[in-house]
């Protein structure tokens, strides 16, 4: 069966979801404590899952399946893309349980369980090897995430909860046909099979355009960002961690594992979309950001300019940019994770999040302005963080395609230190102005124990990505091989000499070669 | 002429036959004390026919069906499945009308013959083999759905819906009337296999209008587009457990004859009836989505909701494939869960004094006060609007599936487009049940019968209904097969 001879995967999926139906039967402070050892007996599973992961090993890893009905099968099975975005998912859930500790006091059990359930839609959407498996569990994460937000979040939670359901809905729709008409194209449904059929590119055209149309909601592009920063606002904090840091993941996940490889040819006539499209989120949200007073809002739009970075990257059809795009995701994952932990914390404590009514956060919280400011420059992309690690390669990846593209997403990164920056002087430097700020306490235990794992990994990440890039490395050489004939001509390869002077460069370098 | 055969096919309708007529008597001498005894007795009745559809269904000898009374009367597996079907929604309407009837005033042993009634008509309507046939059992079924409508002899709206429904019903079926004498009259028969073999190739402009004319009453008695006008004042006025049983056994028995009219004896003309067909699913899918967006009225909102899923399911019939017609049987299974489950979750919305509430304001943070139901209301408005991993989507599923197999992508992709519409009246009842707060006018609890049913349903359109698709897949697939 696998390396394991045990189905971790489908264990994975089944110990959260017996946990969300029990939650519903509990009082909080149960409810609260069975979630957090659920999804802590989830990280472990899948230290377990990466521990024993076969780097270098057969493509598609722990592989399940049971023939259901008709062409229809429970088959899960990750590769090492898929691994990562599970470990983000179990790393990022014990502390969104952490984080809504204190936050949440109403109605706890359901909170907790529409969480578990989360868990269990997210896992299946990266492990998942059947189309239609992995469309219903993209698609059920609309219900829980709608009742997060709406009956959690804040004073304008409706129409955020109607916006995120109905703009995520109508994207998916059309993939749902497009799906439909693949499997009786290709007479089967399972992912690894159809990665490697060669739809004709007339339909390709078509069937890209479909799934584009979910994924771009999903990521989210602009234009059709717009839910995103309503969602976020709205969302209580761990909602917003669990968006940000995994759901729009899925959007990412979904261009890698199905537009890209198996639509290449539509993928590389559609270039140019992906490019004006991504240009336009880096530089537009950019400047939306800086002028944003609220400070989830702030971080909502940056989220999007990662995003583009992602798209940026995946798009450049070559090992640096996908791996980076993969990095940038991970990345972002964490550390708008992170961010999002950061806003909840003076939220708690101050019930606003109006940047103005902060200030001097440095002298009163040093803790608090430290871990913060790791998290800005992670943001930002500074050396020695996992955010530097991704949005360099991607954009090494995306030059070799095409520089003047390149030269407007970096523009992306100036202005993202102009934000981020700008915010963090705003919270945490200059004068303590208000009463009510000056009492407020720095991170208690359980918001140390929140952030320090994160702020961990991110400079884990930073510092030494080989770790996360090896797993993935096998993954990437496959997917570029697979797409290598439809790669676009770059237009950033220096200009070669006569052909006299290339014989002798090589003749030279074959001399040193050989000492 | 051996009748033995014939009396065999018609078993279910004649167990009906005979008990309602016994039952009848039962209810003149025994009066309204008899009421309890009759609804029990009829639902014995029903189940006793249903065993019968059932094992016309399962027992191989009985795999390809036959003919009854000289090809009047079909029996086949298509028309057992929907039999069992209608027989389930029956039974289901009489277990929860006690205690709603009485609420309101009496409780009368009338109700539960004419849904027998009803049933014996809609039996003859999924097994008719002849256009008469088909004329009998429809009426039959609407003269007791007419009764039914305005059973609550004492309220205004009860009457009225009973009144419009009747010459609503009456214009229908005086179409429906026209194109059956056309169609005879060119055709020459009204056997539905005579007039399949006649009207081949090219249709001279006569045949042509009673094709449409034939189609234009059955879209009535589904509640299509443009002809669903009587539904939302119905389903309003009409008692809640009548409503719940016209929306489920009836539908069920009218989209059944559809499909066997347009399959059967239009089976020739498949470009005539198609672009009807794929016109009405789609008008019915836009228009029951967008005027459900407005409504204040749980049942007028649930109304259209049937409006629109009649939609999707003509999107099977469009496809007119074996394909098509085993994912309508299936979506209508599901249907038939969801909308009897969503119909007596609003049976229990009542206030301090036992009377019914039917506005949507009344439901609000309904969640907090009684999160069981509330949370059965959620899981059918999610089912509905068919979003995974609710078993509503499956139903959705399965006739896209077979939408796209027979190259109607531009259908398909529109459908799904307007479902999102849909969507959003259904999300809108469940932002009232969990995110207002709560109006606590829904005091009253539920009885046992009516929980138990509720609960039964909520987990049968659950993700563990999914369970049951390797039972049922194969059976309306090979329901399906016997038409084509």
């Amino acid at each position: 069966m696998n390396q394991l001879d045990f189905p971790i995967l489908s264990l994975m999926m089944g110990l959260p979801m017996l946990a969300a139906i029990i939650c519903l039967f509990l009082n909080a402070q149960a409810a609260r404590l069975l979630a957090l050892a659920t999804t802590l007996a989830l990280f472990v599973l899948g230290v377990v899952l990466w521990i024993n992961y076969d780097i270098g090993g057969p493509q598609w890893q722990y592989v399940e399946r049971a023939e259901l009905f008709g062409n229809f099968a429970w088959a899960l099975g990750i590769d090492g893309i898929s691994m990562m975005l599970i470990m983000l998912t179990v790393f990022l859930m014990p502390i969104c349980i952490g984080a809504s500790w204190e936050a949440i006091q109403e109605r706890v059990g359901e909170y907790m369980s529409a969480f578990l359930f989360m868990e269990v839609l997210m896992i299946g959407v990266f492990a998942a090897q059947d189309l239609f498996l992995f469309y219903i569990l993209f698609e059920a994460g609309l219900i829980p995430m709608y009742l997060i937000i709406g009956i959690w979040g804040g004073a304008n939670r409706i129409y955020a909860s109607y916006k995120f359901f109905l703009y995520t809905l109508l994207g998916s729709v059309v993939m749902l046909i497009a799906m439909l008409w693949m499997v009786q194209e290709a007479g089967t449904s399972d992912i690894p099979t159809l990665l490697n059929y060669d739809f004709d590119p007339a339909a390709q055209t078509w069937l890209w355009l479909a799934f584009f149309a979910s994924f771009a909601v999903k990521m989210p592009m602009w234009p059709v960002h717009t839910w995103l920063p309503d969602a976020h606002v709205q969302a209580p904090t761990a909602g917003s961690v669990i968006l940000a840091g995994v759901l729009l993941k899925m959007g990412g996940y979904g261009f890698l594992r199905f537009s890209i490889p198996m639509f290449p040819e539509a993928s590389e006539q559609f270039i140019w979309l992906i490019f004006v499209l991504s240009m336009v989120a880096v530089v537009y949200t950019s400047l939306v950001a800086l002028v944003q007073q609220d400070m989830k809002k702030l971080i909502a739009y940056s989220s999007v300019a990662h995003m583009a970075i992602v798209t940026l990257g995946l798009f450049a059809f070559n090992r640096q940019g996908i791996e980076g795009a993969i990095i940038v995701m991970l990345s972002h994952g964490l550390v708008s994770g992170a961010l999002f932990l950061c806003v909840g914390v003076i939220y708690d404590r101050l019930h606003t999040r109006e940047i103005s009514r902060y200030g001097g956060l440095s002298i009163n919280m040093p803790k608090y302005a430290l871990l913060f400011m790791l998290f800005t420059m992670a943001s930002v992309g500074l050396p020695g963080t996992s955010g530097f690690v991704g949005e360099f390669l991607s954009l090494v990846g995306l030059y070799k395609v095409n520089s003047w593209v390149t030269l407007v997403a970096t523009t992306g990164i100036i202005l993202g230190a102009g934000y981020m920056l700008y915010l963090y002087r705003r919270v945490a430097f200059g004068e303590l102005v208000h009463e009510d700020v000056k009492a407020m306490p720095d991170l208690s235990k359980r918001e140390m124990a929140l952030l320090a794992p994160i702020a961990a990994a991110v400079m884990w990440m930073g510092v030494y990505p080989e770790s996360f890039l090896a797993p993935i490395r096998g993954d990437v050489g496959t997917l570029v091989a697979r797409i290598d004939r439809a790669a676009p001509e770059g237009d950033a390869h220096l200009k070669m000499g006569s052909a006299e002077a290339v014989t002798e460069q090589k003749l030279s370098s074959a001399d040193g070669e050989s000492h | 002429m051996d009748y033995t055969i014939s009396l065999i096919f018609t078993m279910p309708e004649i167990i009906l036959t005979v008990s309602s007529l016994l039952l009848l008597l039962v209810a003149a001498y025994g009066g309204v004390k008899s009421a309890n005894i009759v609804t029990l007795l009829s639902i014995l009745a029903l189940a006793g026919s249903s065993l019968m559809a059932l094992v016309f269904l399962t027992n191989p000898s009985y795999e390809f069906g036959g003919d009854a009374f000289g090809g009047l009367y079909r029996m086949d597996a298509f028309g057992s499945f929907a039999k069992l079907l209608i027989y389930f929604a029956a039974i289901v309407s009489l277990m929860v009308a006690p205690r709603f009837f009485n609420a309101g005033g009496e409780y009368r042993p009338e109700y539960p013959v004419l849904i027998i009634f009803a049933a014996i008509g809609m039996g003859m309507m999924v097994s008719a083999a002849d256009m008469l046939t088909l004329y009998v059992g429809l009426e039959l079924n609407s003269l007791s759905a007419y009764v039914l409508a305005s059973f609550i002899r004492n309220d205004e709206r009860s009457a009225e819906a009973g009144l419009k429904y009747f010459v609503l019903g009456a214009l229908a079926s005086g179409m429906l009337l026209f194109g059956i004498s056309l169609v005879y009259g060119f055709a020459g028969s009204t056997s539905f296999s005579v007039i399949g073999d006649t009207l081949t190739g090219d249709l001279s402009t006569g045949p042509l209008i009673g094709v449409v004319l034939v189609l234009a009453g059955l879209a009535f008695k589904i509640s299509a587009v443009p002809f669903h006008m009587w539904t939302p004042d119905v389903y309003e006025g009409a008692p809640t457990p009548v409503t719940a049983f016209f929306a489920s056994a009836p539908k069920v028995a009218a989209i059944a004859l559809t499909v066997r009219v347009i399959i059967d004896a239009f089976g020739g003309q498949t470009s005539t009836w198609q672009q009807i067909i794929v016109f009405v699913a789609l008008a019915s899918i836009v228009l029951g989505a967008v005027a459900a967006i407005g409504q204040q009225n749980i049942k007028r909102l649930l109304a259209y909701s049937s409006i629109n899923n009649v939609g999707f399911l003509l999107i099977g019939l469009a496809a007119g494939t074996a394909q098509g017609v085993s994912a309508m049987l299936f979506y209508l299974v599901i249907y038939v869960l969801m909308t009897l489950g969503s119909f007596i979750c609003v049976m229990e919305m009542r206030d301090k004094d036992g009377k019914p509430l039917e506005s949507l304001s009344s439901l609000a943070g309904l969640s907090q006060t009684r999160p069981g139901l509330a949370a059965a209301f959620a899981v059918f408005m999610f089912s509905l609007a068919g979003i995974p991993p609710l078993f509503g989507f499956w139903g959705k599923f399965l006739v896209f599936d077979a939408a796209v197999a027979a190259g109607m992508l531009p259908l398909a992709v529109i459908g799904i487009a307007a479902s999102v519409i849909g969507a959003f009246y259904y999300i809108k009842v469940v932002k009232i049940i969990y995110f207002d707060e709560p109006a606590n006018e829904i005091v009253a609890t539920g009885n046992k019968t009516e929980n138990g049913l509720i609960a039964l349903m909520a987990v049968a359109v659950s993700p563990l209904g999914y369970l049951a698709i390797p039972a049922l897949a194969p059976v309306t697939s090979a329901a399906a097969r016997v038409l084509f």
